[in-house]
């Protein structure tokens, strides 16, 4: 690791600030992708910000059906939210199976949102559950926030603050893992509204990233079951291949994994 | 057996200081004015060093030097060296290619080191390492062996003319051919082991002191065997003479053959101490360990097995191509010849064999022994190609076996191997009965209606341990003897020390050979001390791989406390005035025979101390030293089952039961052998479903140079192991032992392969048998 400044920010506008005035700085959440890569030395920030200790960062609140979840919010308190569970209880399984323990009890939503791994769990169910991405300057819909692998239309300083979304009718997420790392090698999130409005998405999967999948969507519309999507083509052209699996069957396992969530949701 | 004594199931004694954090590993020792390395390391799998600059590094912040391969040169040190002389079919010597310990000509494999940094802190280290620069003119690169063969190839070695190491042949060609020529049937099969990375939980690491006053060096090492590492150190490398080098391993977390061998870096600490004047420490992290750990496996074969009429097997005719690496590394050449093609007769009456090899360079880490070293390559191959052949019969896979199984000892195979002992039908009907084989169509119909494919298979294996008599491995090429040494030390207050050259690695030695002490002399385990792995305590040992430190280097402690009993029952004697004949030692007594009379352990001990009363002619002191020299291999053996259950939708296959059946012989501690078995499997089961070292091939770079795709098998891949032993004790050494330390890895691959292939009803499937790997092979036609 190569040398760096430390600053435990107290609010997010002192966040911001800090942010600001350093060099080439970062925010630093859980810091479960940005610690192991600076101790590979493939990232040297001159400042870390720690949100870890704002405490206008963390903690669920559900009014009704609007669920709002500060960033610094662990992935560990999103699984075991009994509030959250009881309106959208889809989104604390998919917390509930990311990394290990260790890793949920550091790791955060606002984190894995603004990291945009292309194999993380969470930018799959913002975008099937029409999340908004709260900063501390506006409000982005998760459709419009995730750009591409590692890419987000967060600008320069921008702090992922809160994400809010109305709790679904039904709603489920089911992973295949990578054998070694077990990030999403094909995850995907199924979301029915109770205005019948269906959104899949798929992530771990897709070589620019998380992406919906409009044929799906088009056929659990009309019919809300896993047969519905028995022949839904899924184009393997877009998918990613490495040397765990190809593009064909990833393909498989997007099939697979979408028949699973709607069986479970 | 008495609490304490052999066969008992004692808890191990080293385990409070493992599990408490208080083992003492090389990274842990710290002596002052310690600097740290970081080795400057090719990014390029094949390329000729232009120049290297480290005038920038050398006045970085901390820095006390940088040292390249023109300096280790220019002092001496000599190339490492492959241990183990095969000649090819021709006659010719194998064609063994330089290797430095810091390249400074060419670099053959991402990971080559080329320089070493000294520096007051690994961080200052790191930042000098990242301002050295290297010159490198980029070669074309080729990692796969088969290709590497081929003409208009990248060549590694001047050497080795397209690459090609030795083309070793076994057994006879024309008998072989005549067998296949006549057969009723033959089974084709072409058999591909994959590469691994050994992946030990403690990484490599190194601390080298030089002692400027006494022109001394001492050299913490994560090694299997120091005694090896000081002998090959001196004798070739030109370190240091033996007796001004002292060779330390301490706890070593976990070996698998990958720390048997002499590596670059410690030999490029010890001569970077003495021209530094500072002890100087290196310790590999992960990346570094899956980049220059010595990989194991990589063989790809071509099988023709023959068969008359009554299904017996009269003809095995094996090809393989193994890849060696960049490098020969320093028993490379004898795991893919003779700890390989000796075994092709596996468990089986086989009258005609013969296995041409070829051993091939390529620009990828060097190969070498890895938890088993050739006997998986072997078993893999024999009991996939029998399962083929069964099914291609359409008679069972235990009848096919049970029909060839060799049934009288000694039998004497056409590839050297003489099997002394044996009772392979008593494991299959072990296993079988263990994992309910008969009622499996039952459980596979069951599975179907879930929409399940279910599998079995199994696997018959045979292996060899200990190695061999030091004469015999001698003639078939070996640089060593594969002997052991042990020394039993009375003290005068009765507690005993036992120095062995065998070396713990996790093997449980302070446990298992204190219960040899226990049981020949009835004291407490915890009176007895196990030394080791240091060679200024034990004068030699040739350490511990190949499952041989319970056949060899307990047989030498057996000798040793032969010695120390028939001299302690003569001080007794003395002391009671009796007859030495009557003398029996029970209980931490030496009694005479039927009457009430005896001396308690440690008061004959100080009598041997004090030497007041000894009889005539006696020396002072009660501690005895031996040397054994095994007569013969050891050849464990048994039958492992696999049931499993395969996800059509996915590929994922989920282990149902893993049934093991293993004849070990004699057992010492019948808990630490079934440890050994369990890692064994987990080791076994990775290799089928996990593990597998990609190399890019366009350019040689490691993809799987981190667990993130390196896949490990966990807890939770693995289900809980039924194993159970039988004994058919080892007729060649005192105790009956044969060895358990790998049985687990050899054994349980081809079992797993078979078992999903006769899930989805398709032989092609290559290990490791990924998701990926299954769903295609299941949705394709054999």
């Amino acid at each position: 690791m190569y040398e760096t400044h430390y600053h435990r920010a107290s609010s997010i506008q002192d966040a911001v600030k800090l942010k600001q005035a350093a060099g080439e700085g970062k925010y630093l959440a859980g810091g479960m992708t940005l610690i192991p890569t600076m101790k590979q030395r493939l990232a040297a920030p001159t400042d870390l910000i720690d949100l870890r200790h704002v405490s206008e960062m963390r903690g669920i609140k559900v009014t009704g059906k609007t669920v709002r979840i500060a960033a610094a919010t662990t992935h560990f308190e999103v699984a075991s939210s009994a509030e959250l569970a009881a309106v959208c209880p889809a989104i604390c399984g998919l917390a509930s199976h990311i990394g290990d323990p260790h890793v949920r009890h550091m790791g955060t939503i606002g984190g894995s949102l603004a990291n945009n791994d292309p194999a993380a769990d969470y930018p799959s169910a913002m975008l099937a559950l029409d999340a908004t991405i709260v900063t501390d300057r506006r409000e982005i819909a998760a459709g419009d926030f995730f750009t591409g692998l590692f890419e987000t239309a967060l600008e320069d300083g921008e702090l992922v603050t809160a994400i809010t979304f109305e709790a679904p009718a039904k709603a489920a997420y089911q992973k295949f893992a990578n054998p070694a790392s077990r990030y999403a090698m094909a995850g995907v999130f199924v979301a029915r509204r109770d205005n019948g409005d269906v959104r899949v998405a798929v992530t771990g999967a897709g070589s620019s990233g998380v992406f919906r999948h409009k044929g799906m969507e088009t056929a659990l519309s009309s019919n809300w079951s896993p047969d519905a999507l028995a022949n839904v083509p899924v184009d393997a052209s877009d998918l990613l291949s490495d040397i765990h699996a190809d593009a064909t069957y990833r393909a498989n396992l997007v099939k697979v994994m979408a028949k699973r969530a709607v069986a479970a949701a | 057996m008495g609490v304490e004594g052999i066969g008992a199931r004692v808890a191990r004694k080293e385990d409070k200081r493992f599990l408490t954090g208080k083992g003492r590993y090389t990274d842990d020792m710290s002596v002052p004015g310690m600097k740290y390395a970081i080795f400057v390391r090719s990014p390029y799998a094949h390329a000729k060093i232009r120049s290297i600059d480290a005038a920038a590094a050398r006045a970085m912040p901390g820095v006390i030097d940088v040292l390249d391969g023109k300096q280790l040169l220019a002092d001496g040190i000599g190339n490492l060296i492959c241990g183990w002389m095969i000649h090819s079919k021709d006659g010719s010597p194998m064609k063994m290619g330089a290797w430095r310990p810091l390249a400074h000509e060419t670099v053959r494999y991402v990971g080559d080191a080329v320089a070493i940094v000294v520096a007051d802190s690994i961080a200052e280290a790191k930042d000098a390492a990242e301002a050295v620069v290297v010159d490198y003119q980029e070669l074309p690169v080729v990692t796969d062996a088969t290709k590497a063969l081929e003409p208009g190839q990248p060549q590694l070695h001047p050497e080795a003319p397209n690459n090609l190491i030795f083309d070793w042949q076994i057994g006879d060609p024309a008998a072989t051919d005549k067998a296949i020529a006549s057969a009723a049937h033959v089974t084709e099969i072409t058999i591909q082991n994959n590469r691994l990375s050994p992946n030990p939980m403690e990484p490599r690491a190194t601390l080298g002191i030089y002692d400027g006053g006494d022109d001394h060096y001492t050299c913490y090492t994560t090694s299997q065997n120091p005694h090896v590492a000081r002998l090959v150190m001196s004798a070739f490398y030109n370190v240091a003479p033996e007796n001004k080098l002292r060779v330390i391993a301490p706890d070593v977390g976990g070996g698998f053959g990958s720390k048997i061998y002499i590596y670059p870096e410690e030999i490029v600490c010890l001569w970077a101490s003495k021209r530094t004047g500072v002890p100087v420490k290196w310790t590999s992290d992960r990346t570094e360990a899956f980049l220059t750990d010595a990989h194991g496996r990589d063989h790809l074969s071509t099988v023709k097995m023959a068969f008359d009429a009554d299904n017996r097997i009269i003809g095995l005719k094996v090809d393989t191509t193994a890849n060696l690496g960049a490098y020969m590394s320093l028993f490379s050449s004898a795991v893919p010849t003779y700890l390989y093609a000796t075994l092709l007769s596996g468990q089986y009456d086989i009258p005609a064999i013969h296995a041409n090899v070829r051993t091939v360079y390529t620009n990828t880490a060097p190969v070498d022994a890895y938890r088993g070293a050739g006997r998986p390559e072997a078993t893999y191959l024999l009991e996939r190609t029998m399962e083929t052949a069964a099914r291609e019969l359409g008679v069972s896979p235990a009848e096919l076996r049970r029909v060839n199984f060799i049934r009288s000892f000694p039998h004497q195979t056409p590839v050297i191997m003489n099997y002394d002992a044996g009772d392979y039908e008593a494991s299959l009907n072990a296993a079988m009965q263990a994992s309910d084989w008969n009622g499996f169509a039952a459980r596979k119909a069951e599975a179907a209606k879930r929409g399940m494919k279910r599998g079995i298979g199994m696997s018959c294996y045979i292996e060899a341990c200990g190695i061999a008599p030091s004469a015999a491995v001698g003639s078939l090429g070996a640089g060593v003897g594969l002997w052991e040494s042990a020394e039993v030390r009375v003290n005068a207050v009765g507690t005993i020390e036992v120095l062995t050259g065998s070396h713990s690695h996790g093997q449980g030695h302070e446990t298992t050979f204190a219960q040899l002490v226990a049981d020949r002399f009835g004291v407490p385990i915890d009176s007895v001390n196990i030394v080791h792995g240091d060679t200024d305590k034990v004068q030699m040992g040739m350490g511990t791989y190949g499952s041989r430190s319970g056949a060899v280097g307990m047989s030498a402690v057996v000798k040793a406390l032969d010695k120390v009993e028939a001299k302690a029952k003569k001080i007794a004697a003395h002391l009671m005035e009796a007859d030495e004949s009557d003398i029996v030692i029970e209980n931490g007594e030496l009694k005479v025979a039927g009457t009430d009379k005896a001396v308690p352990w440690f008061q004959m001990a100080l009598a041997a101390y004090t030497a007041h009363n000894l009889p005539p002619g006696m020396e002072p002191g009660l501690k005895e030293g031996a040397f054994y020299d095994p007569a013969n291999f050891t050849f464990p053996a048994g039958c492992y089952i696999c049931e499993v259950e395969v996800d059509p939708e996915t590929g994922v296959t989920k282990i149902i039961q893993f049934v093991a059946a293993d004849d070990f012989g004699n057992i010492i501690n019948p808990m630490i052998v079934e440890g050994q078995v369990h890692g064994g499997l987990a080791q076994g089961i990775g290799q089928a479903l996990l593990e597998g070292v990609h190399y890019d091939p366009a350019n040689g770079q490691l993809l799987t140079a981190s667990y993130m795709d390196y896949a490990m098998p966990r807890a939770d891949d693995l289900p809980s192991f039924k194993v159970s032993t039988s004994n058919t004790p080892c007729p060649n050494n005192p105790l009956g032992i044969k060895g358990c330390g790998e049985a687990g890895a050899i054994g349980s691959p081809p079992a797993l392969i078979n078992a999903i292939t006769d899930a989805i009803g398709n032989n092609r499937l290559t290990m490791p048998a990924t998701p990926q790997k299954v769903w295609a092979a299941a949705h394709a036609a054999n």
